[in-house]
């Protein structure tokens, strides 16, 4: 078991003849993940990487089986592509592309909350579930299979963080990077609900960043929920506050999204704190031998 | 991207969203001449800069002259405006050294019952933009919102639908507006809505927003900043920048594709990842040292954006170290090994270089670095670097 993807995974490539598509696919497959389809409009009929390319996601759903998207198509385009694979019936979206329009997320969010998709997304590094399925641009020797669940804001923090697990003898179960966005497909919770219920993950790591109020949240949430060792590492710790203009963002998190405030409000769940971000795989370490 | 009060309100009126009448000026020439077309009493003169806190904040040099200021004749603009322009203003959203003021907005007063606070910013939380409005207006909206956020009225609405009329009767009611304040603000707030929407802003605030003694409701400032990610869909807002107000090593950074934010410290920081770029910055401080800036060189950046990159660091005189910092993924490292040797070529380095590969290509990467002959100091992970860069930084 793991979440969200695995070795049956069968993965569509939307915008797969794209420069960064195409080389991500070949990764992806080297890795030894079923990539079955690309889908690029007007290029349907042609083949890329000994794979066919359909104009539609339908066709690579019907024809290929096809069940998991990953997106690489540009920004202007991209909520198009995610409502089009969740209309072709696809419960497993992954989109890499960087620089979608907020609105258009909240619109495409609009859409699928409270249905069965899991959107992970945009602007991510997507998701891994080690030895059986690389969906994303993730490097995939660093990561071995193992009990840790990891995810994370951030695409290359995610890296550190497995790196250092897979140093220290300590696999990942899925590693899941949620996107840099304001408005993204997939929260903390929804994946401490996954983990807490996949057989396959012991302990979760969680990486998160100043802002917002998402890791308080899921600091609750962990508390009232989650019975396996969990630790978690804040970035920005040190960030001066920048130059701003006006205070909407503030009144909008009502005051919270402090690094002091998160790393608060996860001690007081009993969370295991990262000091520094060379701590991260030991301050997992020391959760698990709590 | 930031505008001006003076654009921000150019929208307003032109999307039916009420503001006061007022003239830009650029000299004090100008400013008293604003005052005589405004034609009243009186006249407020406002430094238009992209911070907020102008009312309390002061001209540096000049602490006596605050950001806004009430004129009772053309004369007392023009002074008050040869007091501003030209002079960095300081207030607390600017730092120590304050922003220039390049120009003035001369409005028109008007006759004050109440002020109020009006903000729309997308929610993180529920997915959607949310109008926030409050009694409770002025500088210290935050601190009432932390304290006691019931008295910050929230209001979540779909794009593509607006303000709904019954949301509207709900901030009125809590508002206390009622007849023709109630009229006035129906108009007002789902014109701000829909403003909000067309241009893809990733917020609009007004603080304060007023109350008339007629029972009007006017956006008595205006603050807009648009989601730079949707800029493609209106190309017109281009015309509304203004690169005056940006930091030059930000600007240029910016051109190149780059996130770059300039600090004060003497380390300088390429890295590739927002996260990855803080996490650097906390663990270069938590081993002694200052990093200079934020450098995150994104996931897509190509050899010649890396270099301009190179370029921007070593252009910082205040810079004694640099840390390279790459965690491939998107970005290859032999894409950033041949980007140093580029810059090493091109550039030249006068400072110590540590450099901290791993991920896509690593290997490659570093063979690429190892042939160069470039001097470069190697690191293995993060505490390494840190520790390596901290000392070089101190001439270790």
């Amino acid at each position: 078991m793991s979440i969200l993807i695995d070795k049956n995974t069968r993965v569509v490539c939307q915008g797969i003849t794209g420069k960064a598509g195409e080389f991500h696919s070949k990764n992806c497959i080297d890795y030894g993940t079923k990539l079955v389809a690309g889908v690029t409009p007007g290029k349907g009929g042609q083949t890329i990487l000994d794979r066919p390319i359909f104009d539609t996601v339908e066709e690579a759903v019907k024809q290929e089986g096809a069940n998991a998207a990953m997106i690489f198509v540009p920004p202007p385009f991209t909520a198009d592509a995610i409502l089009e694979a969740v209309d072709a019936g696809i419960k497993v979206v992954i989109a890499i592309t960087e620089g979608v329009p907020v609105l258009d997320m909240v619109r495409v969010y609009d859409r699928i909350r409270d249905t069965d998709v899991h959107l992970v997304g945009p602007n991510c590094p997507g998701v891994i579930t080690p030895g059986e399925c690389k969906i994303g641009i993730m490097p995939g020797y660093i990561h071995k299979p193992g009990p840790v669940g990891v995810m994370s804001r951030s695409g290359t923090l995610t890296y550190e963080a497995v790196w250092q697990l897979t140093n220290l003898g300590l696999g990942q179960s899925t590693c899941v990077g949620l996107g840099g966005d304001p408005i993204v497909g997939t929260s903390f919770i929804d994946l401490f609900k996954m983990y807490q219920a996949d057989p396959k993950t012991e302990a979760i790591m969680m990486m998160g960043e100043i802002g917002g109020s998402a890791e308080e949240e899921a600091a609750a949430y962990v508390k009232a929920n989650v019975t396996k060792p969990v630790a978690a590492f804040i970035a920005g710790r040190t960030a001066p506050k920048g130059k701003r203009m006006g205070h909407a963002g503030a009144i909008i998190s009502g005051g919270k999204g402090t690094a002091e405030d998160k790393l608060a409000a996860l001690a007081a769940a009993g969370i295991e704190i990262a000091e520094s971000p060379a701590d991260m795989g030991a301050a997992l370490q020391r959760a698990m031998k709590k | 991207m930031k505008i001006h009060e003076f654009q921000a309100k150019q929208l307003f009126r032109d999307a039916g969203v009420a503001v006061l009448e007022g003239v830009v000026a650029a000299t004090p020439d100008e400013a008293a001449a604003a005052f005589s077309k405004l034609g009243g009493s009186l006249a407020v003169v406002k430094a238009q800069i992209h911070a907020g806190g102008r009312g309390k904040g002061t001209i540096k040099n000049n602490p006596a002259q605050r950001g806004v200021q009430l004129v009772r004749s053309a004369d007392e603009a023009k002074t008050c405006a040869a007091n501003m322009l030209g002079q960095p203003l300081v207030t607390i959203q600017t730092g120590a050294e304050g922003q220039a003021v390049r120009r003035v907005l001369v409005e028109s007063g008007c006759d004050i019952a109440r002020e109020w606070y009006l903000g729309i910013v997308v929610d993180r939380g529920c997915g959607l933009p949310v109008l926030m409005a409050s009694t409770e207006g002025g500088m210290n909206i935050e601190d009432v919102a932390e304290k006691t956020p019931e008295l910050i009225f929230k209001e979540a609405f779909h794009p593509d639908a607006g303000l709904l009329p019954y949301q509207v009767r709900k901030l009125c009611k809590k508002l206390s507006l009622s007849g023709a304040s109630a009229k006035s603000a129906d108009k007002f707030l789902k014109s701000l809505a829909n403003l909000f929407v067309k241009l893809d802003c990733s917020m609009i605030e007004i603080n304060p927003l007023v109350v008339t003694k007629a029972g009007e409701l006017v956006a008595l400032d205006g603050k807009v900043t648009f989601d730079d990610n949707a800029l493609f869909r209106h190309p017109q807002l281009a015309d509304l920048r203004d690169k005056n107000e940006e930091d030059p090593n930000e600007l240029r950074a910016g051109e190149a594709g780059l996130s770059y934010v300039q600090l004060e410290g003497n380390i300088g920081c390429l890295v590739n990842g927002a996260g990855l770029a803080m996490s650097t910055m906390d663990i270069i401080k938590l081993h002694g040292g200052q990093p200079t800036n934020f450098l995150d060189v994104g996931g897509g950046a190509n050899a010649e954006q890396v270099t301009e990159a190179f370029r921007i660091l070593l252009s910082d005189k205040g810079v004694k170290a640099v840390l390279v910092n790459i965690f491939g993924g998107i970005m290859r490292c032999t894409t950033i090994a041949t980007a140093i040797v580029a810059a090493y070529k091109q550039v030249g380095f006068n400072v110590p270089l540590v450099v901290r590969l791993e991920g896509t290509e690593v290997d490659e990467g570093r063979k690429i670095l190892a042939d160069s002959g470039v001097d470069i100091i190697n690191a293995v992970g993060l505490t390494d670097a840190a520790q390596k860069v901290v000392a070089a930084a101190k001439g270790n």
